[in-house]
């Protein structure tokens, strides 16, 4: 079985999965039970200033979009940070801790954008013996409402400034929670990165209504008839995530900066494209949330299985594999040319292609009287919405047309040189190709 | 050629060759991809899930689910095997109906459950093919310990201990391994030789030495074995058969439903078994189901299972009469079989409607039979055991036996209950315990 050990800025844990900051870390009892499940590590709920702790609402905090069979997609919540008293957060890490060296707890900090707030509460988490801290300047709601969360998250400069802050008054690596509810993610990281944080971490929750009740007219979830928007997260909210960890693990100014990958990661499959695109290690939150801790044991059978196929003996094999062929757009190869093909042992003739290309796409499905589908390579553009829409995975698939061959569509013969937008003739600012 | 399906009397060839191909054929074809995934899909992960309570091997059904889900079926079944070694076995044989899916929750809420039977043949099915065994021998620790029987009780018994480093020899009274899975279950639920199949493959785990041919208590006795090994375990399961008691039971034509299923089993080749036109089972087991069922599918007639109380009371689940219905069995309950007559060879068998409690009504009935089928349940056939009741061995606890040092499991014992995967569990488990013992 391969090696899961992961060691990200020095943190060593048995595997790359920790639970992110929420209520799956709120306290003690919790943190246990996800550890003797499985997790490789724990991002406890944030902890805020000493004194009385913030209250949340007591009517409901989540909202949710599900998929068919109410399989849950989405979750929004108005939860803030921890309402349980700083004291008692501080001892119930350090007893885990004790208990549970081999696995990573990390302190997640939210205090009011003031030097000496941050070292007090640095200095008081340092004697838990966690293994580092997190600066939470995502959280979208409420918080953000006091100048917290996401209201640092969104303006660089206070990033940079509390990072430095932070780095000057506690020895433990730094990590900067983002929020994704921003332009462009690598300003932020870059202002972490300049204030010396040890990695960043993203993503935290994105701004959302769910829904409206229709019947009172209020957003939910709704307190007393009332709704305010909440942070959105779970399965989809993933290609967000994916995306924006991306971003940062291509952008030369921040190589070498370390990325927790968060958001919507629910099986091994989504912590290894995480991992594959530049991120060193996962936190989970949603996933957890719907279907309890156990989901680790086949995050951790998957991968491993994963990695002794792919004859990778440690994580960082896969670290960041994916980043190089993560290009713009103009780079892409416009002298590929696939078209759709669609099995028909496989197919089901619900039609679906049909209905899709014929209405909105280029009338490229054909349809025989009695329900037989087939591709006009005359029309295919292989835009892969058919693909897409067709229920029976692997019935439709995009075959490449071997240089040489004649595209029906356009009445050119594919050729095996790579050309792109940049080099296109019809590109007014294009460059000849040398 | 094919003899005419209407040939009276006990006779092989009543179908033409490709009708046997048809008739034996899997009964539940492996899933393709996309059918696991959309079944794997119907599964909620449920917390503490009823399902893991009603299996007795208490796989880890969620889990393994979700494995199949992510599409690491290999993963899946190193989950199923970890609990169950012969979980591809199980996969095929166990009355899913009235254990695992009975429970699933999507049974509450639809009425449907979540394929689970099937789900776990697609995960094992995918690992045995590749033929990797999942699992490594720990360290030797110079323990012997003799199985006796390679029945299910015997060979998890045998492997769970061999993985623990002990030593094992299964001394078979038989000359093949597997117990019923080899010789008793229905053919359409295990093709292509999975029994043997599954055996070469449990056996990679090293360490078992396989006895073949050697009963238990005939030249070699329990008591030799407790002096040649540390531990002993016994799942030896039930080689007796019941008496109906009536005049002409030893006539012509008349014979143990599990020894014409034996046959058949071993047959290779099915247009070679004789059966009757119109043949007569009598019981309300596993057995009698599998027994009427695969007499239409070798070309009988007309097939009558007789059972004594009512429908419900059957101990085949409604799932398996509706099979045996849909074969064409003709199915009659509250019948008693009151006499067999016949002219050297049996012609015909009498019943006595009866109530639940087997109070004889007055009104008879006899169904023309050339051949009758008594599945009416097994007993122990050895004598010279640890301590019996009811005809079965007595266990406590992990099937220790009043004798120390003897375990047994499986349907030998009392905790017994006619079930592959229960044997498993008790082989298991007994392992467990002798490991403790023996390593405390
Ligand atoms: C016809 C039939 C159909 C069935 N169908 C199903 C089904 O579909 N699903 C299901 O779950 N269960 C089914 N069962 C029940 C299931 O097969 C048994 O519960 C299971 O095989 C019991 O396992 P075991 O190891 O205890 O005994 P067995 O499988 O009976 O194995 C015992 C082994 O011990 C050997 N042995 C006996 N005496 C000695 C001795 N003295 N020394 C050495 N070896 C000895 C025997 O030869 C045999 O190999 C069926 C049973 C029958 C008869
Ligand atoms: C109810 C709830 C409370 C959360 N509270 C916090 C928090 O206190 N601090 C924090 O950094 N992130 C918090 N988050 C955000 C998560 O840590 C995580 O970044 C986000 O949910 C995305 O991951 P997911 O898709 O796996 O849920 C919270 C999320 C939820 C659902
Ligand atoms: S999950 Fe349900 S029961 Fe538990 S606190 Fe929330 S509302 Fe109450």
């Amino acid at each position: 079985m391969a090696d899961l050990t992961s060691n990200f800025i020095g943190i060593e844990t048995p595997n790359p999965f920790w639970l992110a900051s929420a209520p799956p870390t709120d306290k003690e009892y919790n943190v246990r039970r996800a550890f003797e499940a499985g997790w490789g590590g724990a991002v406890w709920k944030t902890l805020g200033e000493d004194g009385p702790p913030v209250v949340n609402v007591n009517g409901p905090r989540y909202g949710a979009i599900w998929g068919a069979d109410r399989r849950l997609l989405g979750l929004n919540n108005i939860e803030l940070i921890t309402d349980r008293p700083l004291g008692i957060n501080l001892k119930e890490m350090t007893r885990v801790k004790k208990d549970y060296p081999d696995r990573a707890i990390i302190a997640s900090l939210m205090v009011p954008v003031n030097e000496d707030c941050w070292k007090e509460i640095l200095l008081r988490v340092a004697e838990t013996g966690c293994d580092g801290v997190e600066l939470n300047f995502g959280c979208p709601h409420g918080m953000s409402e006091r100048g917290m969360g996401s209201a640092v998250g969104q303006v660089p400069e206070y990033v940079g400034q509390v990072t430095e802050w932070c780095k000057k008054h506690t020895c433990l690596p730094v990590i900067v929670k983002l929020t994704p509810n921003i332009t462009d993610i690598r300003k932020p990281a870059q202002a972490a990165r300049d204030g010396g944080a040890d990695a960043v971490s993203l993503i935290n929750t994105i701004n959302s209504i769910t829904s409206v009740n229709l019947d009172s007219f209020a957003p939910e979830p709704a307190i007393d008839g009332k709704g305010a928007h909440g942070g959105y997260c779970g399965p989809a909210v993933k290609p967000i995530a994916l995306n924006m960890v991306a971003e940062l693990a291509r952008t030369k100014s921040l190589q070498g900066l370390p990325i927790s990958g968060i958001g919507g990661i629910g099986t091994w499959r989504d912590a290894a494209e995480f991992l594959a695109l530049g991120a060193g290690n996962v936190q989970v939150c949603t996933a957890a949330m719907t279907y309890g801790f156990r989901i680790v044991k086949e995050m951790i059978s998957g991968l491993s299985q994963y990695m002794d196929e792919k004859g990778f003996s440690s994580i960082d094999e896969l670290v960041g594999r994916a980043v190089p062929n993560l290009s713009d757009w103009q780079n892409l190869n416009l002298n590929y040319v696939a078209k759709a093909r669609i099995n028909q042992e496989l197919c089901i003739k619900c039609g679906r292609c049909y209905a899709a290309c014929e209405d909105t796409s280029h009338q490229a499905i054909t349809m025989s009287k009695n329900r037989i589908f087939g591709v006009d390579d005359g029309e295919c553009v292989a835009c892969n919405l058919c693909v897409n829409v067709c229920p029976v995975e692997g019935c439709i698939t995009m075959e490449q047309l071997p240089p040489g061959s004649l595209d029906e569509r356009t009445g050119k013969t594919v050729v095996a040189q790579y050309a792109n937008w940049t080099q296109h003739p019809n590109n007014p600012g294009a460059c000849a190709a040398e | 050629m094919a003899i005419s399906a209407l040939a009276s009397g006990i006779v092989p060839n009543r179908l033409a060759r490709r009708q046997y191909a048809d008739n034996f054929s899997d009964l539940h074809p492996r899933l393709n991809d996309h059918e696991a995934m959309v079944a794997a899909d119907q599964c909620y992960f449920c917390h503490d899930a009823p399902c893991v309570d009603a299996c007795p091997t208490e796989i880890d059904i969620p889990l393994f689910i979700r494995q199949i889900a992510t599409r690491t079926p290999e993963a899946a079944a190193k989950t199923i095997f970890s609990q169950n070694i012969l979980g591809g076995m199980c996969a095929r044989v166990c009355p899913t109906e009235t254990l695992c899916e009975q429970a699933c929750v999507r049974e509450v809420a639809e009425s449907k459950p979540v394929k689970i039977g099937q789900l776990q043949r697609y995960a094992t099915d995918a690992l045995m093919d590749s033929d990797i065994h999942p699992f490594n021998r720990a360290a030797s620790t110079g323990k012997k310990i003799a199985v006796a029987g390679a029945g299910p009780a015997g060979l998890a018994c045998a492997h769970r201990l061999a993985m623990k480093g002990h030593d094992v020899a299964i001394f078979e009274a038989r000359g093949k391994p597997g117990g019923l899975n080899e010789f008793g279950i229905a053919a359409y639920k295990t093709v292509d030789g999975f029994a043997k199949r599954e055996i070469d493959w449990l056996l990679q785990i090293g360490g078992i030495t396989l006895k073949p041919g050697v009963r238990i208590g005939g030249n070699l006795t329990i008591r030799q074995l407790k002096a040649d090994f540390d531990a002993v375990f016994l799942g030896i399961g039930l080689g007796g058969t019941g008496r109906l008691g009536l005049e002409n039971e030893d006539m012509a034509g008349i014979r143990d439903a599990v020894d014409f299923i034996a046959e058949l089993r071993q047959a290779g080749d099915f247009s070679t078994i004789p059966v009757g036109r119109d043949v007569v089972v009598v019981g309300g087991g596993m057995t009698a189901i599998d027994a009427a069922v695969q007499s239409r599918l070798l070309g009988a007639l007309n097939v009558t299972l007789a059972y004594r109380r009512s429908l419900d009371m059957m101990k085949a689940s409604r799932h398996e009469r509706d099979l045996a219905t849909s074969k064409g069995v003709r199915i009659i309950t509250g019948a008693v079989p009151v006499a067999i007559r016949g002219n050297g060879s049996v012609e015909e068998i009498e019943f006595e409607y009866s109530d639940d409690n087997l109070e004889p009504t007055g009104h008879k009935f006899a169904i023309p039979a050339d051949q009758v089928l008594k599945a009416i349940g097994q007993k122990l056939a050895d004598a010279d055991l640890p301590e019996t009741e009811n005809g079965k061995i007595k266990t406590t606890g992990a099937g220790r036996t009043s004798t120390e040092g003897i375990w047994a499991g499986g349907d030998c014992t009392l905790a017994g209950d006619d079930l592959t995967v229960t044997a498993v569990a008790e082989g298991r488990d007994a392992a467990e315990d002798i490991d403790r013992c023996l390593m405390s």
